[in-house]
């Protein structure tokens, strides 16, 4: 059913939190999303032509890098782009077949490729293109939170995370319940000033990030490249270099 | 937005089969139309195999055409499935207006055709809805396109009923009509153009990034080096000097020329100059629809590419 479920406080809302102070833009989130889900709930993932030119594929995960700000405030941001899972998903409420829904226990949005015809009416609806067409299948596929890792008992708890929360080298993405305000993330989101994309549209998404943090130095003048007490060899210099420190 | 031939078609022919439906049923009870069973029965069939057409091509662009089907659940929350609904609904409804007009059961004719005109209107609503509803782009999410779409659907009927009637030598009704539809087409099509010009996009790269706190942001690597689906679907961009010249080939083949040539018809006597100014009109009318449709998607632009180019 494509309606939506009621929006209760404290209903569970299982989101990422990604830092975006400590992404590197390495791409290890999405090559292991692509790694996991081209054999899990939504596998395979499609990639055309992908030993020529014009390789392409359906990817739940993307990482752009922007630039942002101008002179010293100016920086780079890498930035990973996938579903958010949003509170008010147009792109469920727009499905004429009841494909896409949205989980009423976790909040997760999925796709159930079995009802699915392709119409691609959500991918036109989600602002933040997080849906894109199997080309091979005809249906639509979408980041799915790795529901087939968070609930699986057959692999160690420690491993029942999405597959790119696990594989983060700088620990920049953060997996947990957004509804919970006593949870890891929603503390980390609190402390941080995590925000949601593209609020103005309305969709009300679960994923936070977690804004770059301001240089502590921004603004200050250059230090001076001063010789530190190793440099001064002259232990008679040192002893005044040590005085006049004080 | 990628302009996709198979809804291009579909808008197009299924609109001005609703439109032809739409006036039929309207206009044969009050006796503006020719309201023998063989002009019914025509003109009925002519609006049915648009329709038909327009919706047989819609299936193409479906990943899944074979379970098209199951389009018609969803009706609680989505345009589309309500399109389908309302679709689906219209058929019996006109197959019974054209049983009616066979039997020559007067009566039920004209509840019959007023329930199939009733259908039509609420299945080009829908259509126009499914485009209003989407907020990522902002040429679609605009007030003047469900109108739009019923005008259109309206005027493009009208002029095709017209073309009909004017066999019969009684088109003046519908003629009248399309002249009135593509004059109102014109003062909405430039409104329309006018506002989407000079309307602020619904978000920024700053909001899509929630970077904008920085300062301005723009993008500096791509995730991909190659194209992808969103990039050819919601990346469709089509250059301002074409965009100028095809509105302006819409505004003049497709609804000035059909205006002039519904005046003339309306002004000519006969039967024969009447049927060639009319269909004339009709072609040019459906052409330039077809232009006025690819227009709509190659104009419209998706928050998506936000991410890929910063606009």
């Amino acid at each position: 059913m494509t309606c939506l479920p009621d929006i209760v406080p404290g209903q569970k809302k299982l989101g990422l939190v990604i830092d975006l102070d400590t992404c590197v833009g390495c791409q290890a989130c999405a090559t292991n999303c692509k790694e996991w889900n081209a054999s899990g709930h939504s596998g395979p993932l499609p990639d055309l032509h992908p030993y020529s030119a014009g390789a392409e594929g359906v990817w739940f995960n993307r990482v752009h890098s922007f630039e942002a700000g101008e002179g010293e405030r100016g920086r780079t941001v890498h930035f990973p782009r996938s579903c958010l899972h949003c509170e008010t998903p147009a792109c469920v409420t727009v499905c004429p077949t009841g494909a896409s829904y949205k989980r009423a226990e976790d909040g997760i949005v999925l796709v159930d490729h079995d009802l699915c015809i392709g119409c691609q009416l959500c991918a036109w609806a989600c602002p933040y293109g997080a849906r894109e067409l199997d080309e091979d299948e005809g249906v639509m596929k979408k980041c799915t939170l790795c529901i087939d890792r968070i609930y699986n008992e057959t692999i160690p708890e420690a491993q029942r995370q999405p597959a790119c929360v696990l594989t983060c080298p700088t620990r920049a993405r953060h997996f947990g319940d957004l509804g919970d305000p006593e949870s890891e993330v929603s503390r980390l989101v609190r402390e941080r000033g995590g925000y949601a994309l593209m609020p103005e549209l309305g969709y009300a998404p679960v994923n936070r990030y977690l804004p770059p943090r301001r240089p502590a130095d921004a603004g200050a003048a250059p230090r001076e490249d001063t010789p530190t007490p190793m440099d001064v060899t002259n232990p008679l210099l040192r002893w005044v270099d040590r005085v006049l420190s004080r | 937005m990628r302009p996709s031939a198979s809804i291009i078609l579909f808008t197009t022919a299924a609109g001005a089969g609703y439109g032809m439906l739409f006036w039929l049923g309207l206009l044969r009870p009050l006796g503006l139309v020719p309201g023998g069973t063989a002009f019914g029965l025509i003109a009925l069939g002519i609006a049915l195999f648009l329709v038909t057409l327009g919706l047989l091509s819609s299936t193409a662009h479906l990943g899944r055409p074979e379970r098209a089907w199951r389009a018609f659940s969803q009706w609680r929350s989505s345009w589309l499935s309500r399109e389908g609904v309302a679709a689906i609904a219209t058929y019996p409804l006109a197959g019974l207006f054209g049983l009616a007009v066979l039997l020559g059961w007067e009566g039920m004719a004209a509840v019959a055709g007023l329930l199939a005109a009733a259908g039509a209107a609420a299945t080009v609503y829908c259509t126009g809805m499914i485009y209003a509803s989407l907020r990522p782009v902002r040429q679609w999410r605009h007030p003047l396109v469900v109108p739009g779409y019923l005008l259109l659907s309206a005027f493009s009927g009208a002029t095709l009923l017209a073309m009909t009637a004017a066999y019969w030598g009684r088109a003046a009704a519908p003629a009248l009509l399309a002249a009135l539809g593509a004059a109102a087409a014109i003062l909405l099509k430039r409104a329309y153009w006018r506002d989407i010009d000079t309307a602020p996009p619904v978000a920024t790269v700053e909001s899509a990034t929630g970077l904008g706190a920085i300062g301005p942001t723009r993008p500096l690597d791509p995730p991909h080096t190659e194209t992808n689906y969103l990039l050819r679907e919601m990346g469709f961009r089509i250059a301002r000097k074409h965009a100028a010249k095809l509105r302006r080939i819409a505004l003049g083949a497709g609804f000035a020329a059909p205006l002039a040539l519904a005046v003339l018809a309306l002004l000519a006597g006969g039967t024969l100059l009447p049927v060639v100014l009319l269909s004339a009109a009709a072609t040019l009318a459906i052409l330039g629809l077809l232009v006025e449709r690819w227009l709509m998607f190659a104009e419209a632009t998706h928050t998506v590419t936000l991410y890929y180019t910063g606009r």
